[in-house]
């Protein structure tokens, strides 16, 4: 950073500067090759914004085909390679990365008032080792796609003749990719968090990607080595997971669920953080509980770890297991309860702004709570023989991760996207997309949770004639919910050419990423930057010039030392 | 603080984002920590399974440990421990700025990579050979027994093709050699007994005829998937090597900046680690 870069800067009311991230270098080259985290976080964005819309059309045509009974638009070979890609590229190619690699990538150096992350090149080669993993999916779907279910249990998935191996391949390579943003994520804010930015000073987000970071890195190398032993289990036949040869089928579940558990509090961990956030601004209040919420997801990724047998009651474990598995699962629920009963209290008596990130935000508080307490009726012993496998479960993940972490994403999106490209979206539009999602979304699921506990198992192609209408009403929900997002679409890519150009701090928001201008320039500040109570919102007032915040006393977060540049 | 960094005469190898060298130091060197911990992680998923099967199928391990050689594996881990040795003496070397030292060091890590390598290579060879491959290769040639024995006696005459008559001629030489008895294993007594290959004589007499257990040939998927996997990270680490020759070809190592072969050497003596382990659970079980 030089001198002259610097007096071309925005103002102190965060005037759009002339040079920013985005048009510092221009061409494809400039972006595939960059070092900076926020292009890299805008890269991200697009390809799992692409990998969504994929997801989305395969659920869409599962939904479809489910539509009435027997062959509705595919044969019933067709339909279970649809839910097994809707499973496997929205969890390995969106959810996961989603918020830590898209938003966090973005957030987590702003936020640190830093220049960038730590490994700003393990940063670009996790982007790369995105593309490469989903261009082996992209084979593997091409080539003849799979039929497994994401979840690729043996002995099933060492025998099918679908492409296994591409698909498997691609989500090895993933998950280096998801490795290398945790890594960089848990060495950047060890080592490089401002002056007077302790660990409980540090943004709740930060605490999310944090805690996520620990189960990436902890976890992702069992699944890369599971998926490796199917490989070579599929092309060598080494029989580990071969019972005609001693080995055992039920390994590979116990080894892909020690991962696979603690990946789904990779994809809810930065989502509470980003509600965490969410929350406070738009209450207008600073959070309440703040070490409550933050050792919660600290302790949220710990008991990720001692609860994946759950997913196994009825794979024959003994029955102490099943116990010991089942009270491990309740005692989940208290961290959770913990952050959802303080994110009420901060809304609690708040000045609360009905904006679009706010709205996302109560339809997270909505649907994470339906989600988590069905949740105990899964990891109940005597509930689960009955529910597993059947729409209850399908439902209940989707509360979680749909209602908690997609939900959490676009709060997050709509929140950060200012600051992202520098404009602001349609207020208005942004509501009705929230509220159709809201609607859609309910209806898609919440009659999942009837069929359910009815007895409907999922992944089934046909079903008795008694589930026709709620199959129908979840069908309708589906498209309701692609409606909401395909105005969302609209709206954000038009925002983009058209919107209002954004203030620095548009929301009122007192961490740092709105210290900079919006969009920030290449190395994000003008100055070091003294990091304060993330929280205290009582230090900004709004501006009606500018249509943003400003601090009252400007001068408090420089740090003087280096104020001189 | 950071100001005077981003003058003209900053230190080349201080990447911008960084306040300080120590910072920078520290960064890399908590990544590097958090990076092998991912690699125990990746390495404990085969441990793992190597404990379920041995728990289910001890035999299996007792039988399919007699066809390796521990001589062989012994040498291999004296190698590396030693190259462990002169790893940790080059970032010493490193840290003193003695370039020239250093770059025999890194040689002498690498040569030790290359002879542990080139050991494996006549390990495997042999496997090979002998059809002692993973579960659907396995193509057990008993004709061949003996090269693999731990005695590495040679012993054509012997006709048999079903291991059970194989047995009778080896028991010529398990007089001889250090015999391995597989009724003393730690393993205890097993269902199905352990009934290696350098069975007594007495034991044969008993007309108990030593049978290959069923299921031998997955001790060999394991075998070679976990050294196999190992040996992949010794020719990362050669890798690693060549670059940092590479590095100190181009003299960036001249300023005392170390951080390069500091890391380079965690990792080396993380594959170092995980080779000692290897050779405890694959070749010493009897």
């Amino acid at each position: 950073m030089t001198a002259d870069t610097l007096t071309a800067g925005g103002d102190s009311a965060g005037n759009a500067l002339e040079t920013n991230y985005l048009n510092t270098g221009s061409g494809v080259l400039s972006w595939l090759f960059t070092l900076d985290h926020k292009r890299i976080g805008v890269m991200y964005l697009v390809a799992i914004t692409a990998s969504f819309l994929l997801g989305g059309i395969f659920a869409l045509l599962v939904r479809t085909e489910l539509w009435s009974t027997g062959q509705t638009i595919m044969t019933a070979d067709a339909y279970n390679k649809m839910f097994t890609l809707h499973g496997a590229v929205m969890i390995f190619l969106f959810i996961i990365p989603g918020i830590p690699a898209a938003l966090g990538n973005f957030v987590l150096p702003l936020m640190l008032g830093a220049k960038d992350v730590a490994l700003p090149r393990m940063n670009l080669t996790s982007f790369w080792f995105w593309i490469v993993g989903a261009s082996f999916a992209l084979v593997s779907i091409i080539i003849g796609a799979v039929d497994t279910g994401w979840t690729f249990y043996t002995p099933y998935s060492t025998t099918t003749g679908t492409a296994v191996i591409s698909i498997t391949m691609g989500v090895f390579i993933l998950g280096f990719s998801s490795i290398f943003t945790g890594l960089n994520f848990i060495v950047t804010i060890h080592k490089m968090r401002p002056e007077g930015m302790t660990w409980f000073k540090m943004p709740l987000f930060l605490w999310g990607l944090y805690s996520t970071a620990i189960i990436q890195v902890l976890a992702t190398p069992v699944l890369g080595i599971t998926l490796l032993l199917l490989i070579a289990e599929r092309v060598l036949g080494v029989g580990i997971f071969d019972p005609a040869l001693g080995g055992d089928p039920v390994l590979f579940q116990h080894f892909f669920w020690f991962y696979s558990h603690p990946a789904v509090y990779i994809m809810i961990l930065p989502a509470m953080g980003v509600i965490s956030e969410l929350v406070s601004v738009f209450s207008g209040k600073h959070i309440f509980g703040y070490r409550f919420i933050a050792w919660s997801s600290i302790a949220i990724a710990l008991l990720s770890f001692l609860v994946w047998g759950h997913h196994m009651f009825t794979s024959g474990q003994s029955g102490i297991t099943n116990m010991i598995f089942s009270a491990l699962t309740f005692s989940v629920a208290i961290p959770s309860a913990v952050k959802v009963f303080n994110w009420l209290a901060t809304m609690y008596k708040g000045s609360i702004r009905l904006a679009t990130p706010m709205l996302y935000v109560l339809s997270f508080l909505f649907l994470f709570a339906i989600g988590g307490l069905t949740g105990l009726f899964l990891g109940a012993l005597s509930t689960d023989i009955h529910l597993h496998d059947t729409y209850f479960v399908v439902a209940h993940f989707h509360y979680v991760m749909f209602g908690g972490t997609v939900i959490a994403f676009l709060g997050g999106l709509h929140y950060w996207w200012p600051k992202m490209f520098g404009r602001m979206y349609s207020e208005r539009w942004g509501q009705v997309s929230a509220l159709l999602i809201f609607v859609g979304f309910n209806l898609t699921f919440f009659t999942q949770f009837v069929m359910g506990s009815h007895g409907m198992p999922r992944r089934y192609y046909n079903y008795v004639e008694e589930f026709t209408t709620l199959h129908r009403a979840s069908t309708i929900g589906s498209y309701v919910l692609g409606f909401g997002f395909l105005i969302m679409a609209i709206y954000l890519i038009h925002s983009l050419f058209r919107g209002k150009p954004a203030p620095a701090n548009p929301w009122g928001s007192a961490t740092l990423e709105w210290e900079t201008t919006s969009p920030p320039q290449a190395h994000n500040f003008d100055h070091e930057l003294l990091a304060g109570d993330p929280y205290d919102l009582e230090a900004l007032e709004l501006d009606p010039d500018i249509d943003g915040w400003v601090r009252s006393d400007p001068q408090s977060i420089i740090l003087s030392a280096g104020g001189s540049r | 603080m950071g100001a005077q960094h981003h003058g003209d005469g900053h230190d080349p190898n201080l990447a911008h984002h960084f306040e300080s060298a120590d910072q920078q130091y520290q960064s890399a060197k908590l990544g590097m920590w958090v990076f092998l911990m991912t690699e125990i992680l990746f390495f404990g998923g085969l441990f793992v399974a190597y404990t379920v099967y041995r728990v289910n199928h001890p035999e299996v391990f007792v039988f399919g440990a007699h066809f390796l050689d521990t001589a062989l594996g012994a040498l291999n881990t004296v190698v590396l421990i030693f190259s462990s040795f002169t790893m940790a003496w080059a970032v010493r070397a490193a840290q003193l700025k003695q370039i020239k030292l250093l770059k025999w060091l890194i040689i002498a890590t690498m040569l030790c990579a290359f002879t542990f390598m080139g050991v494996k290579y006549v390990e495997y060879g042999a496997k090979w050979k002998h059809g002692l491959l993973w579960a659907a290769k396995y193509d057990h040639h008993v004709e061949h027994v003996e090269d693999h024995g731990k005695d590495s006696a040679m012993h054509e005459e012997t006709p048999a093709i079903e291991p059970e008559s194989a047995e009778p001629a080896e028991t010529a030489e398990a007089v001889a050699a250090p015999v391995v008895d597989p009724d003393r294993s730690a393993i205890g007594p097993a269902a199905e007994g352990p009934h290696g290959l350098a069975v007594p004589e007495a034991v044969v007499e008993t007309e108990v005829a030593p049978v290959e257990p069923a299921n031998a040939k997955v001790f060999f998927s394991i075998y070679f998937l976990m050294t196999g996997l190992h040996g992949i990270h010794v020719l990362g680490g050669i890798a690693a090597m060549l670059w940092l020759l590479k590095c100190l070809a181009r003299g960036d190592f001249d300023g005392g900046h170390f951080t390069r072969v500091d890391m380079v050497a965690l990792y080396w003596h993380v594959v170092d680690l995980v080779w000692i382990y290897l050779f405890l659970l694959l070749y010493l079980i009897d």
